[in-house]
């Protein structure tokens, strides 16, 4: 067993750590590496949309979204530290190299705000949740990819509840300022005050 | 200020092209001509695809039919959850990326003087042609079968009439009716296709006629995600139990236990070398081919699909004819909706860069297929590819399957990303 856990943190730091060229097939051919970004990039369409652009109802836009927070969170697909229905298994195909070029692709791509229904008045109540705990990180209404934090306004609402039902859990692990926070807001508001952000959130068209 | 359309249009792509591809040479107002046959998923994809790259590029796609409607997620339409318009889609999207499309049917392809004929009449040159033929069916492995009896016994491989065909028989069978689906041998479109079927049959007699079955004769020991659609069935539909909706009968190897050889489509009567069962709804889906237009232009081996360079999808039976999608022989890839998808972008970047006078780049392929087996539970496998530098293998490089004891909330949100898989991907083709 102790070996098999060993294999893992092997494999896991090898994702992260190899260049593309430790990417060999079963047979031990050697394959191709050096996709441009363009190519890399295509192939997240099917599901993230053309340059990134999410229709929904669930999967994330990536385009506009930060550098960093792309690479991030990609390496902890591929290492296990987020959790996720396909992406782990698709993130540990790509090497560093590859992982950065896809970040700079759709870095560089236009965050296009999704088409979602919303109540107004949850909304209104959202936006002031917003300000006084979110606001610092995810500046700008969380329409902002600075500080290398997450796009929250007009990003696809089942991905963010999801993604804050993981944080609740556990099984994604929040950096301490987040979480000093996340846990302010559900002690003070509780689930109501997490729906109101999720109305101001998917109101930013 | 006043810019003609040909000046600006010839400007940005000379611009976008030099990005692209960082040529040394690029001969302005010299011809680059594609013709797509065929503007299914492949087609449709690789046709915008290659104005993206290059937008000098003279794009012409032909395709038979106004509409196109997707197989991906139209077993949810035999399941009542979803409409068959829902499943439908237009043309006028590739038209806003310059794509010229003709509906024509394709009756040949002359590889030495680059011409597509059609049935209209017309002829169309080409530098380079990209064919995503489809699949057609091997209609004389089944006695008693054809075209025509295809039309009260459908397959719904390829959907539209054929899938509302079926759905009206499911929604007129009685209850305690019994639904027969005769899977196909392999190699075939959409390997888990037959078994989401089953799923979405056994969702829909679950509500409304509960004492119905569903029985699958297949000519095969095993099926894709077979251990996940097995698990789905017990935990939905009483899978292994006396009161089971969904039987699954398989062959073992070397043996002809389920093997379709004949239908009675009077009696709704599948006999395959051990078994016969009389039917309420008869679902047979033949074993598969290129489509016709492969056979027509020379572009299949003896296998009956077309072999190809994985790098370009270029034919290895015809220069300048790349074969893209189900009928292709991309060997590694499985013939799914994004695997097409993939293919076309691999290809329409080949392509652009040839035309170009480039050596085409380094590809990336991706595969992720879903299945909806029930209410809130989605099933998926995906898998990176890389190509080998010899050329001889897509290689997957990563992926796999859901985790067999993925939980209850990760099986609903596999059907949410379905749903925007689906949505996303045919944004991806056709807007």
């Amino acid at each position: 067993m102790a070996y098999t856990t060993l294999k893992k943190a092997l494999l896991g730091a090898l994702v992260i750590s190899a260049s593309s060229a430790a990417f060999a097939a079963d047979d031990k051919k050697p394959l191709m590496t050096g996709a441009s970004a363009t190519m890399l990039s295509n192939t997240c369409a099917g599901c993230h949309g053309t340059y990134g652009a999410s229709a929904g109802p669930a999967t994330p836009s990536l385009g506009g979204i930060s550098n960093d927070y792309f690479i991030e969170t990609m390496q902890g697909f591929a290492n296990g530290e987020i959790k996720s229905t396909i992406m782990g298994r698709i993130a540990k195909g790509y090497s560093e190299e590859e992982i950065t070029a896809m970040a700079g692709y759709f870095s560089k791509q236009k965050f296009v705000s999704s088409k979602q229904a919303f109540d107004a008045d949850k909304a209104k109540k959202g936006a002031k949740l917003h300000d006084k705990y979110c606001e610092k990180c995810h500046a700008e209404g969380g329409s902002s990819a600075e500080d290398d934090s997450g796009i929250l306004a007009g990003q696809l609402v089942p991905y963010l509840q999801y993604t804050l039902a993981d944080y609740k859990a556990g099984d994604r692990e929040m950096s301490k300022k987040m979480k000093k926070k996340v846990n302010k807001l559900l002690k003070e508001k509780g689930d109501a005050g997490v729906d109101a952000l999720m109305n101001f959130y998917a109101s930013q068209q | 200020m006043k810019i003609t359309r040909r000046g600006f249009v010839k400007g940005a792509g000379a611009a976008t092209a030099i990005g692209m591809v960082g040529t040394p040479f690029i001969a302005l107002g010299a011809s680059k001509k594609v013709v797509v046959v065929g503007g299914g998923t492949g087609g449709a994809t690789a046709a915008k695809y290659l104005r993206m790259a290059d937008p000098t590029i003279e794009v012409t796609l032909i395709e038979a039919n106004k509409n196109y409607y997707t197989c991906y997620l139209s077993n949810e339409v035999l399941g009542g959850d979803r409409t068959i318009d829902s499943i439908k889609f237009g043309y006028t999207g590739l038209g806003k990326h310059g794509v010229k499309v003709v509906h024509d049917v394709v009756t040949g392809i002359d590889a030495n003087a680059k011409v597509v004929k059609t049935k209209g009449g017309k002829s169309f040159n080409y530098d380079r042609c990209i064919v995503a033929p489809g699949i057609d069916f091997k209609w004389d492995t089944i006695e008693g079968y054809d075209a025509k009896v295809a039309e009260t016994i459908p397959h719904a491989w390829k959907a539209g009439s054929q899938t509302v065909t079926l759905r009206k028989q499911l929604e007129a069978m009685k209850d305690g009716g019994t639904v027969c689906i005769c899977p196909p041998t392999n190699p075939f479109r959409c390997p888990p296709g037959p078994y989401e079927r089953a799923s979405q049959v056994a969702h829909y007699l679950q509500q409304h006629k509960p004492k119905s079955k569903v029985v699958i004769l297949d000519p095969k020991p095993k099926f894709s995600k077979m251990g996940l659609f097995t698990q789905g069935w017990k935990d939905l539909y009483g899978y292994g139990t006396e009161n089971s909706m969904i039987d699954w009968h398989g062959t073992p190897k070397g043996s002809d236990d389920n093997v379709l050889t004949g239908i009675d489509a009077k009696t709704r009567t599948a006999t395959t070398g051990f078994n016969e069962v009389k039917a309420d709804v008869l679902n047979v889906i033949p074993a598969q081919k290129a489509g016709a237009i492969a056979f027509a232009a020379g572009l299949t081996n003896d296998s009956g699909w077309c072999p190809i360079n994985l790098h370009t999808f270029e034919s290895t039976l015809h220069k300048n004819i790349h074969v893209i999608g189900d009928a292709s022989i991309a060997k590694g890839m499985p013939k799914s909706g994004y695997a097409a998808n993939s293919e076309a972008k691999v290809c329409a970047a080949g392509v652009a860069a040839l035309l170009n006078g480039q050596e085409p780049g380094t590809p990336a392929y991706v595969n992720t297929c879903y299945s909806i087996v029930g209410k809130d539970y989605g099933i998926s496998v995906a898998a990176v590819y890389r190509l080998a530098e010899d050329g001889s293998k897509i290689t997957k490089v990563s992926g796999g399957l859901t985790p067999t004891d993925a939980s209850a909330e990760m099986r609903a949100r596999e059907v949410q990303y379905a749903y925007s898989w689906f949505t996303n991907i045919t944004n991806d083709i056709f807007m």
